[in-house]
């Protein structure tokens, strides 16, 4: 067991992984020579051969669809999308091509893929790189979502995404790559999909978000404990598969909800787990479900990113107001 | 690098003559060498009237409200069926756009799988395991990516096989045919870019798709070969095709070939190409027609005459009657199948959906 950041837990991930399982290779943009523009691949490429780890021309709509063809061949591709602004350029691939392709072919062709992404702000970033856009991809059925915030997770359900047998999106909070650091053990382990964690135990409020927000939240959960609030903070880990009846658990107990993420607030993965509350934990609930979320805005520059992404004070914020309600 | 102080601006390239080695009488031109054995030249031609008459009926069906919405083939049965005639179906891959019927039924795709397509059910889009095919892509251009990933993915491990894709001139004007084209080159992918330009994309003609003169000179700026042939003369079809897929093979790289032909029907069931075509140029199209061309020389050489077509054609009517009879006898999908194949294992969402749907 040792403390490592979330970027090596990652690449700790692929590289056990591809020493395990001669099928799996990985391509991207600069992803062999140059490790990747944030090294989540470094020394892989100098491991196991260009053969292994491929550095495409830069068009990411054959990255994914010549994937696709890759994995009929039964190979196991990990692609890795340089930034997730960057996966509307093959968005097409993805949602239409890549995650449908089980359904259409009645089960005969399912497309065993991990597609990598980094996403999220507060990094400065130039435009089109930061952008949250988990819901777009939630509405592409047969694609699973995979939501990490800890190095410990990362790796875990890294390798449980390559293993699966359908597509999966796997989002990289960019902001947690170095900052994130905790204790992952050495060699095999996954963390199943559909199972949120618990990250703390609360009665008074129950705050539920994933992966770039987790922080911003332990954060909140910190200051309102020093008032006496006690709040209970899931994060989801995984939105496709989502744990339903975690979820409604975990509501039920506080009978207060705030939902936070990073991404814009209509139609938002936030929407989606406000409408299960109501469905399936109403009477439990002892006032409204607010959700704390990106305005309906692009992007901003990163001079100002800050007032877009949510930040603590606007989740102690929404707590002040369930708790009032 | 060598360097200039004089720009010199690439002119166009001329446009080449597309092959060609049946004339449009049916007479081998002089110094022509087919290379299809007779054989394969009558499995071809007995591919390319089911293909016709695969369509013919089905037109018929879908006017009777059976059979839904669908892409014929007519007029580009040499093309087709010629390219598909130089893969090896235990090996090459096919990856189809949706006119290529015959080239699937050859390479093991079942035609009952076809009919049931057209009909809309979901047991069509099941590819039997084994048969190296993929399923129709209606979305243009976006299976000309999967053909790379394939090509390249068996040689990544060793075999010998090569990717056929199969799209028009219209989607040679998607992106995804420049990456696929650009990408082969780079990792020389065994992959063989089939353009039909069958001159309609719909309704918008092959000058509005390209300012190129030439679709087959775009080649070298992918760093691979590009070649030109009569996509209506089956033995050119073969002979080019096979000559793309024997470098592929021997590792190589990709070719690009485009094969001049022309839509004879409608784009699909739902289009009136009496609005755009002019019948003209359909009629000068007609005179080439590719099921005549290769009776004409079959003929020429004693191995076809007017009754073994017609001998074919009550053959293979009686074939294709009995395919969409067991097709239209088929189990009906019922409600469930919504629910199955998303995920090899279900969500807790999709159960919950199930539940609600079906249960009630």
């Amino acid at each position: 067991m040792a403390v490592m950041t979330m970027i090596d837990a990652i690449r700790q991930a692929m590289l056990e992984e591809m020493e395990r399982d001669e099928r799996v290779i990985l391509m991207g943009e600069d992803v062999g020579h140059l490790g990747g523009v944030f090294r989540a691949t470094d020394g892989l490429q100098q491991r196991f051969t260009s053969k292994r780890v491929v550095d495409t021309p830069l068009a990411e709509s054959v990255i994914m669809g010549s994937a696709y063809g890759l994995a009929m061949t039964g190979l196991v591709p990990i692609v890795e999308i340089q930034f997730l602004g960057f996966t509307q350029n093959c968005f097409h691939q993805i949602c239409q091509q890549v995650a449908r392709s089980r359904f259409r072919t009645r089960g005969e062709h399912p497309a065993q893929i991990t597609i990598r992404s980094p996403f999220g702000g507060n990094v400065r970033t130039p435009e089109f790189h930061s952008d949250s856009m988990e819901a777009l991809f939630a509405q592409s059925t047969g694609l699973k979502i995979v939501m990490p915030s800890t190095a410990y997770d990362a790796k875990g359900l890294l390798l449980e995404s390559i293993r699966d047998p359908d597509p999966v999106i796997f989002f990289e909070p960019l902001r947690g790559y170095r900052l994130q650091s905790d204790e992952v053990p050495d060699g095999d382990y996954t963390v199943p999909f559909g199972k949120l964690r618990t990250i703390r135990e609360g009665d008074d409020v129950t705050l539920v978000t994933w992966s770039a927000s987790v922080p911003v939240v332990e954060a909140a959960a910190e200051q309102l404990a020093e008032r006496g609030i006690s709040a209970h903070v899931v994060d989801l880990r995984t939105l496709v598969p989502l744990d339903e009846e975690g979820l409604i658990a975990a509501v039920e107990r506080t009978g207060r909800c705030v939902v936070v993420h990073e991404g814009p607030a209509t139609a938002g993965f936030g929407a989606e787990v406000i409408a299960l509350l109501q469905e399936q934990a109403f009477y439990s609930l002892e006032a409204p479900v607010r959700r704390v979320t990106a305005p309906d805005a692009p992007y901003p520059m990163p001079s100002i990113e800050h007032f877009y992404i949510p930040d603590t004070s606007l989740v102690m914020r929404a707590v002040d107001e369930v708790l009032k309600d | 690098m060598t360097t200039d102080t004089t720009p010199q601006f690439r002119p166009e390239p001329e446009p080449v003559a597309p092959v060609q080695l049946l004339d449009e009488n049916g007479v081998l031109r002089d110094g022509a060498k087919p290379s299809m054995s007779d054989g394969q030249m009558l499995e071809a031609l007995r591919l390319m009237v089911y293909g016709r008459a695969f369509d013919t009926k089905s037109f018929s069906l879908q006017r009777q409200g059976k059979l839904g919405t669908f892409a014929p083939l007519v007029g580009q049965e040499a093309s087709i069926v010629g390219s598909a005639l130089a893969t090896d179906p235990a090996r090459d891959w096919l990856v189809p756009q949706y006119r290529e019927a015959p080239a699937l039924i050859r390479h093991g795709h079942s035609a009952l799988r076809i009919a049931l397509y057209r009909m809309g059910h979901p047991e069509g889009g099941r590819i039997d395991p084994g048969v190296r095919v993929m399923q129709f892509n209606i979305s243009l251009a976006a299976q000309i990516p999967h053909a790379v990933g394939l090509g390249w993915g068996m040689r990544m491990q060793g075999e010998d096989g090569v990717a056929v894709a199969y799209f028009g001139e219209g989607s040679s004007s998607e992106g995804d045919f420049h990456e696929s084209a650009n990408l082969a080159g780079v990792v020389k992918a065994p992959v063989v870019f089939f353009l039909q330009n069958n001159q309609w994309a719909i309704s918008t003609p092959r000058e509005i798709q390209s300012n190129a003169t030439d679709l087959a000179a775009r080649a070298p700026g992918y760093g691979i070969p590009g070649v030109s042939v009569d996509g209506n003369d089956l033995l050119a079809v073969y002979q080019v095709t096979a000559e793309a897929v024997a470098r592929a093979r021997a590792g190589e790289g990709a070719t690009l070939i485009e094969a001049h032909t022309f839509r004879m029907w409608a784009h699909t069931t739902a289009d009136d190409p009496t609005r755009y075509v002019n019948p003209e140029v359909k009629e000068r199209w007609a005179k080439r027609d590719p099921v005549e061309r290769i009776q004409k020389y079959l003929g020429t050489r004693g191995l076809w005459d007017d009754e073994r077509t017609e001998a074919l054609q009550a053959e293979v009517d009686a074939e294709i009657e009995a395919v969409f009879q067991q097709a239209s006898a088929y189990p009906a999908p019922d409600a469930n199948e919504i629910y199955r194949h998303t995920f090899a294992d279900e969500t807790p969402a999709i159960s919950r959906q199930r539940n609600w749907h079906l249960g009630g």
